[in-house]
């Protein structure tokens, strides 16, 4: 497996605050399942937001897909960002569309034809089991739905990387279980998969998962396990 | 792709903004702005046919005054005059005005005393000349009315009516300067509407952005919602503006006088209004497109 991304001494500053990433290293090979912990604040989303380029950073390299994507044009950015999907910790559903549409979204953005969106469409709400709700507005959809509705947009058009932040943060264990199954089943497809989470013992039950954790800016990787990972790792203990 | 998939497709992206005008009263203030804009280009339009004819005027026509306080003399002149005139190569025609017709439109001003005949009326020739320099042609058909006596007097038209076609040229000009005004203030507005449509869909511009819709995609979005509204406005003030046009032109008619009569719009001034709604769409379409997409270059 090839690295797909890969931080060089990244730093990251808002303003004229101190750095709130520095020196980050690491790298993540296809196909592999990574969760990032740290307390809060420690800047698990400021990394994925770099990681799903959101942001750029202050220094350092990233690179993405084996390109150096901090000092790529904007107009190639687009090209790159439809090749990662996203749950944000809010969701962020567009409210007037319903559940359908807003699944619907990364294909339309991708210009794929109605036809074909409609069949995806309609069986990733069913793998979500929100087939039934395929009409509802956002604010009519409780937690979880609207959770489901956001993975489900985020990994229908198969990207090759899924990024989540705290996608367990607003649900009760059953639902985190469920999701977990949901990624993992996405994972053996081949997508590599991030998640930012504090749940520690929601890491422990990903057979093969490996770990960052994140303290004030900093990655700790005692090991190195992440800037050379192996190619088999079990899960690395908190 | 088939016209169906086509159409599903378009519907779909249509449904990514909120249903509905995006900036509340940006259709009605185009409205306005497009009422305004075609009775200023129809003002200058028809001033500007006003001018051309008033040109032609001024270009074209002398009148042949003979001032003669013999009224035998004074006919004899007359005839003599019209037919020397009528010799002349720089004369087209020619138009002997009818004393009584004079007598009658002076009238108002001198009393029952101007058809008495103790008045001296001078006789009036209305001559219109051939193309070409009007200069050189009065000095010749001043020459050759000298011959008969020196009180037959040419005036050229120029003379009085170049300052009234002065007044209407710059009636034009100001006309045509507030429609340019208008042009750039409903373009101002659509800046305006498109920065605030942009801003209160922020949220969804990002998702999309975040889901790699270019900046180009997003654009569209917002200037076929602009344009439709600028075309709803458009449409309406038009058809508002030509309604009070064709009034005004029925009233203008009415009055019976030549020179109001010349104020009157061509087929292609008529096209050239019917192309401003078309291009305030345009310029409509184009400023949102400009406005989104700068707003959006200042984003990853």
């Amino acid at each position: 497996m090839s690295a797909i991304v890969q931080f060089e001494n990244v730093g990251l500053r808002y303003g004229l605050d101190s750095e709130t990433l520095s020196d980050v290293s690491f790298s993540l090979h296809g196909g592999g399942f990574y969760f990032l912990t740290g307390a809060s604040g420690a800047g698990k989303t400021s990394l994925l937001k770099l990681l799903y380029l959101a942001q750029r950073p202050s220094r350092g390299v990233i690179r993405l897909f084996g390109e150096d994507v901090v000092t790529l044009p904007r107009n190639r950015l687009p090209g790159f960002r439809r090749r990662i999907g996203v749950v944000f910790q809010d969701f962020r559903l567009v409210p007037h569309l319903s559940a359908y549409d807003n699944i619907a979204l990364p294909l339309r953005v991708a210009g794929m034809v109605e036809a074909e969106t409609h069949a995806s469409v309609s069986e990733m709400l069913n793998w979500v089991g929100l087939g039934d709700r395929a009409d509802a507005r956002p604010a009519t959809l409780s937690g979880g739905e609207q959770q489901r509705v956001a993975i489900a947009r985020a990994v229908i058009a198969r990207p090759e990387i899924l990024v989540a932040d705290e996608p367990t943060g607003n649900v009760d264990a059953d639902m985190a279980r469920r999701l977990l199954t949901l990624f993992e089943a996405l994972n053996r497809l081949g997508t590599t998969i991030v998640v930012a989470t504090h749940d520690l013992p929601l890491i422990g039950q990903v057979e093969g998962a490996q770990m960052m954790r994140l303290d004030k800016g900093r990655l700790s990787d005692p090991t190195g396990s992440l800037r050379y990972p192996p190619r088999a790792q079990a899960a690395v203990a908190p | 792709m088939t016209g169906a998939d086509r159409r599903a497709a378009a519907a779909a992206r249509h449904r990514l903004l909120p249903e509905g005008r995006v900036a509340g009263p940006m259709p009605w203030v185009i409205a306005i702005m497009m009422f305004l804009t075609v009775l200023a280009a129809a003002a200058g339009l028809g001033l500007g046919t006003a001018v051309q004819s008033v040109g032609a005027e001024l270009a074209g026509r002398v009148t042949v005054q003979i001032v003669e306080a013999n009224a035998d003399r004074r006919e004899d002149y007359s005839g003599r005059a019209v037919r020397l005139l009528r010799k002349s190569p720089d004369v087209r025609t020619l138009h002997p005005v009818d004393p009584a017709v004079l007598a009658d439109q002076i009238r108002p001003w001198l009393g029952e005393e101007a058809v008495s005949g103790d008045l001296p009326i001078p006789a009036l020739i209305d001559v219109e000349l051939t193309p070409g320099s009007t200069q050189a042609k009065v000095a010749r058909l001043r020459a050759i009315l000298a011959t008969l006596s020196p009180s037959i007097r040419i005036e050229p038209h120029a003379a009085f009516l170049q300052p009234l076609g002065q007044l209407l040229a710059a009636l034009g000009g100001l006309a045509a300067g507030i429609v340019l005004l208008m042009a750039v203030a409903t373009a101002a507005i659509v800046v305006l509407a498109a920065r605030a449509a942009h801003d209160s869909h922020r949220g969804t511009i990002d998702v999309l952005h975040l889901m790699g819709a270019t900046d180009v995609q997003i654009a569209r979005l917002f200037q076929r919602r602009i344009g439709l509204d600028a075309l709803f406005g458009g449409l309406l003030g038009f058809t508002v503006a030509l309604l009070v046009i064709l009034l005004l032109g029925a009233r203008l008619t009415a009055t019976g006088s030549d020179l109001v009569g010349a104020i009157r719009l061509s087929w292609i001034g008529w096209l050239v209004l019917a192309a401003l709604p078309l291009g305030g769409v345009l310029l409509a379409t184009l400023a949102a497109r400009w406005t989104v997409l700068r707003s959006l270059g200042r984003l990853l």
